[in-house]
């Protein structure tokens, strides 16, 4: 499969030729079987919507000691200055350039096998970061990993959060979608959020609620929020 | 964001107040007119650039502002000043000033007094300490963020009777920039 992931960063980066990216790389494939490619980022004001799972996250914050809290999403002055406001020290990991470095050149998705590559994305993503930590902001980054390293990136978190601590994570609810919006995510107070569509691209696999709490079957809790749309909140305890 | 025309300023310059009254120094941020407390006003603010082409292992101490546009692997201090690395700045090396200014690429823990900002296409691998910071969409950051939080000594105790307190100074000295104005 082509890397839609690059596309994806070209196109959130602002590159003039991330439309070119997008084209197929096997034009022999008929179209109707062509696998799904990231789509150049959609061109949408930010939207605003409530996050429950956000207000239970921001209230299991003992913000009378210090903490430190791991942010997957990226840096974004939103974030960092709603969470140093409460007092914490943010450990700040773009999720998403880390990707890229590791599994950008050709398959995105294949490439995700290859345990020399996984065990680097591991190393960049986790052992640099001074843990333990008492809560991760890891808003939509698992879904655009393949199972095996899902499985090995929850390890990871499982090890550096401290028991307690707590997860926000978001899922796609559209189970059957080819491709599914990737979002920045910037508190906007502690119950809002603003979503900043950055893309398109193939999950790793479906998400559906058996799945997500099978992913956190190690941690203590699982709670899910509904909402009427097509993202799934999910606050995990460990 | 990244301002060309201090890069092509020569490096050597006369201070002092008789520098503010000389032509041909459109862009300085400095007098032009002659005022009678001209020696009272401070010395116009200097800068020094490291060329793209320049490469340098070492302790840089700067008592002015820096453009670093080159290579520099080492220390970077400049206290009470502003470094700016340049959009083809590669650094490595622990950064402290008054502000900084990132466009370009640092590996390495910084340290800012007042300001951090890491514009649209930065890279920033490394601890930051600072009481302010700015980031724009774009740039890759991965680090700490520790706020300095300025405690300013409380005045005495005066019996209130009004319940809702304001922000506190500290709350807004621990702000971080370029957000969203509601708040």
């Amino acid at each position: 499969m082509a890397n839609p992931f690059k596309a994806l960063l070209r196109a959130v980066q602002g590159s003039d030729d991330s439309a070119t990216s997008l084209r197929p790389e096997r034009p022999q494939v008929p179209p109707s079987i062509e696998q799904p490619q990231a789509r150049p980022p959609v061109v949408a004001p930010p939207q605003l919507r409530p996050s429950p799972a956000l207000r239970q996250f921001v209230r299991s914050l003992d913000t009378t000691r210090d903490l430190r809290l791991l942010d997957l999403g990226g840096a974004n002055a939103a974030n960092i200055q709603f969470m140093t406001q409460l007092g914490t020290r943010l450990y700040s990991e773009d999720f998403f350039a880390t990707l890229e470095d590791c599994f950008g050149d050709g398959d995105y998705y294949e490439n995700q096998r290859d345990p020399a590559r996984v065990d680097s994305f591991l190393i960049q993503t986790f052992s640099e970061q001074r843990g333990p930590f008492d809560g991760a902001l890891v808003w939509d980054c698992l879904q655009f990993l393949r199972p095996s390293l899902l499985d090995k990136t929850i390890d990871h978190l499982h090890r550096v959060l401290e028991p307690g601590a707590h997860i926000i994570a978001y899922f796609s609810a559209d189970e059957r979608a080819q491709t599914i919006p990737q979002y920045q995510f910037k508190i906007n107070d502690q119950q809002s959020l603003f979503l900043e569509q950055r893309g398109e691209m193939p999950p790793g696999q479906a998400f559906s609620n058996r799945n997500i709490e099978r992913l956190f079957e190690d941690f203590a809790a699982t709670k899910f929020f509904l909402s009427r749309d097509q993202i799934r909140e999910v606050l995990v305890r460990r | 964001m990244w301002n060309r025309r201090k890069e092509e300023e020569p490096t050597a310059r006369p201070t002092g107040a008789a520098a503010s009254t000389v032509g041909g120094n459109e862009g300085m941020p400095m007098q032009t007119t002659p005022s009678r407390f001209d020696h009272d006003a401070p010395p116009a603010p200097r800068t020094a650039t490291i060329g793209k082409g320049v490469s340098i292992t070492g302790q840089i101490w700067s008592k002015e502002d820096l453009i670093i546009d080159g290579e520099v692997d080492g220390t970077i201090e400049a206290a009470d000043h502003k470094v700016t690395i340049g959009p083809n700045g590669k650094v490595k090396a622990t950064i402290k000033s008054k502000d900084i200014v990132v466009i370009g690429a640092v590996q390495g823990n910084v340290e800012a007094a007042e300001k951090i900002d890491i514009k649209k296409d930065a890279r920033l691998f490394g601890d930051i300490k600072t009481a302010r910071i700015s980031i724009e969409d774009g740039a890759i950051f991965k680090g700490s963020i520790d706020i300095i939080r300025n405690e300013t000594p409380k005045p005495a105790a005066k019996p209130q009777p009004t319940a809702a307190a304001p922000a506190t100074q500290q709350t807004l000295a621990a702000s971080a920039g370029g957000s969203d104005p509601k708040r």
